[in-house]
């Protein structure tokens, strides 16, 4: 083997992730989906790890979910991402960081259109002048948060209070981890790994001692794809891409999903309800269905943040049996209060799926 | 269950690895000359049984070569044995053959 032919094959799929210093961007979808899992990022990078990560709340939405269901032309899409940066610049960051897949999808898109045609790119820089009166720099390093949490990965399991491990068995946890289509599959050099060895979930899942599984269709869509789902007619193309995945991971008995991107979990913890009530399938043991967790949640738990802090409650799917796996405590009479200890109300429990 | 308004999609997957491969391993042994089938829909085209029914023997021996033979059984019935694709298919493929060797087979499997 020639190992510098090799090195330098293998620098095609790294990425620069910037140490510090970030200028994070939320998620439209995530906020509403899985409410704590956008603090819990800020709380571990402010907090544990000391970082310095900046957010305005005069942020937008980049109009990606309008742009990819064909509703918003990329002329308007560009100006409103031209804005976000102009919020950057303002702010004076370089490294842009976007909690969302969609969104560092197409902050990419536009970053490269720009690239090969600069008159574009001033015709943009007119429409922000004239309409907002900003100016903006193009972010040194653009990284979607999961790159973050990777280049983190291994300061984060030095504070870990738990490993992904099971605590009956003493064996790794089997995790399904699944990426957001658009995080690599769009711009392969713009994700680590590439779009053929993405390892920006299985770096986090091998350090914090849990153990990949690998299925036949795991690179296969989620089944959120926009135009699979916006239209009601259409979802049950989005939930047969669901099932398919499932179909083919049950035989591995997996623990755990993990995922980096807004709609994948969403859909993987939801879908699993209207199989079970289409179908009557269930993919988890006695049942349950699979947890299917973001990172920022997975990063919490092992963290040894309180469960029901990291908006566990709010998933379809109980991840009580997980946590019981791992042996991470909580109080299930805690599971439904608010912040405060208000009362948020018990959810009705569905008919063909267990959860608790 | 509740109205959702729409139902999972079936699979359109040819999954090779489940699929009855063993009816057309047999076909071939019995009428060798279905290897050199284009599918080009002349037999189809020409069948008089297609005119009346649904009867489409170029997408019948193609089900064949996938293995998809779980309804065909009552297809095969449809056919009249009249020979006309056999003397329009261009590649000299002995179709009515192929027919009798998968209707064969189904008897067998019986």
């Amino acid at each position: 083997m020639i190992l510098e032919g090799k090195k330098r094959l293998w620098a095609e799929y790294q990425k620069e992730i910037p140490d510090d210093n970030y200028f994070y961007v939320r998620s439209c979808i995530r906020q509403n989906f899985f409410p704590a899992s956008e603090p819990t990022f800020l709380r571990i990078l402010r907090d544990e790890l000391k970082k310095d990560i900046f957010e305005t709340p005069f942020h937008t939405t980049c109009s990606g979910i309008g742009y990819h269901s064909d509703i918003v032309p990329m002329e308007t899409t560009m100006t409103v991402v031209a804005r976000q940066f102009a919020l950057m610049t303002e702010a004076g960051y370089e490294n842009y960081a976007a909690s969302c897949i969609t969104s560092f999808g197409l902050y990419s898109e536009i970053i490269e259109t720009w690239k090969h045609f600069p008159e574009v790119l001033a015709k943009v820089r007119k429409h922000l002048k004239q309409a907002t009166g900003r100016e903006f720099e193009i972010p040194q390093s653009l990284v979607h948060a999961s790159d973050i949490v990777f280049k983190l990965r291994n300061e984060i399991a030095a504070k870990a209070k738990f490993k992904l491990v099971n605590k009956h068995t003493g064996k790794p946890l089997k995790v399904v981890e699944h990426i957001g289509c658009h995080y690599s599959k769009m711009f392969p050099s713009k994700g680590v790994g590439g779009a053929e060895y993405p390892y920006v979930l299985v770096g986090m899942i091998e350090v914090w001692g849990g153990e990949v599984v690998d299925y036949p269709e795991r690179r296969h869509c989620c089944g959120y794809g926009f135009r699979h789902y916006l239209v009601k007619a259409n979802r049950g193309y989005s939930v047969a891409n669901t099932k398919k995945k499932f179909d083919s991971m049950e035989p591995y008995k997996p623990d755990m999903i993990i995922t980096n991107c807004p709609g994948c979990p969403y859909f993987l913890d939801r879908w699993q309800y209207v199989i079970a009530e289409m179908e009557g399938k269930t993919y988890g043991g006695d049942g349950q269905g699979i947890p299917a967790l973001t990172y920022e949640e997975v990063a919490g738990l092992v963290l040894g943040y309180n469960p029901w802090d990291l908006g566990l409650q709010v998933h379809q799917i109980a991840v009580e049996p997980l946590l019981d796996k791992i042996g991470i405590g909580y109080d299930p009479e805690a599971k439904y209060k608010g912040p405060n200890g208000e009362d948020l109300g018990k959810p009705e429990m569905p008919m063909s799926i267990r959860c608790c | 269950m509740p109205d959702f308004g729409y139902t999972i999609n079936k699979q359109r997957v040819i999954d090779l690895d489940k699929n009855d491969g063993q009816t057309v391993r047999r076909v071939r042994q019995l009428e060798p000359s279905i290897n050199i089938c284009i599918g080009c829909g002349t037999c189809t085209a020409t069948c008089s049984a297609n005119i009346f029914t649904e009867f489409n023997l170029r997408q019948l021996m193609l089900l064949v070569t996938r293995g998809e033979t779980a309804n065909l059984r009552k297809d095969i019935e449809k056919c009249m044995l009249c020979g006309k694709c056999m003397l329009a298919c261009p590649r000299g493929v002995n179709t009515r053959n192929v027919l009798l060797a998968i209707s064969r087979i189904f008897t067998e499997n019986e």
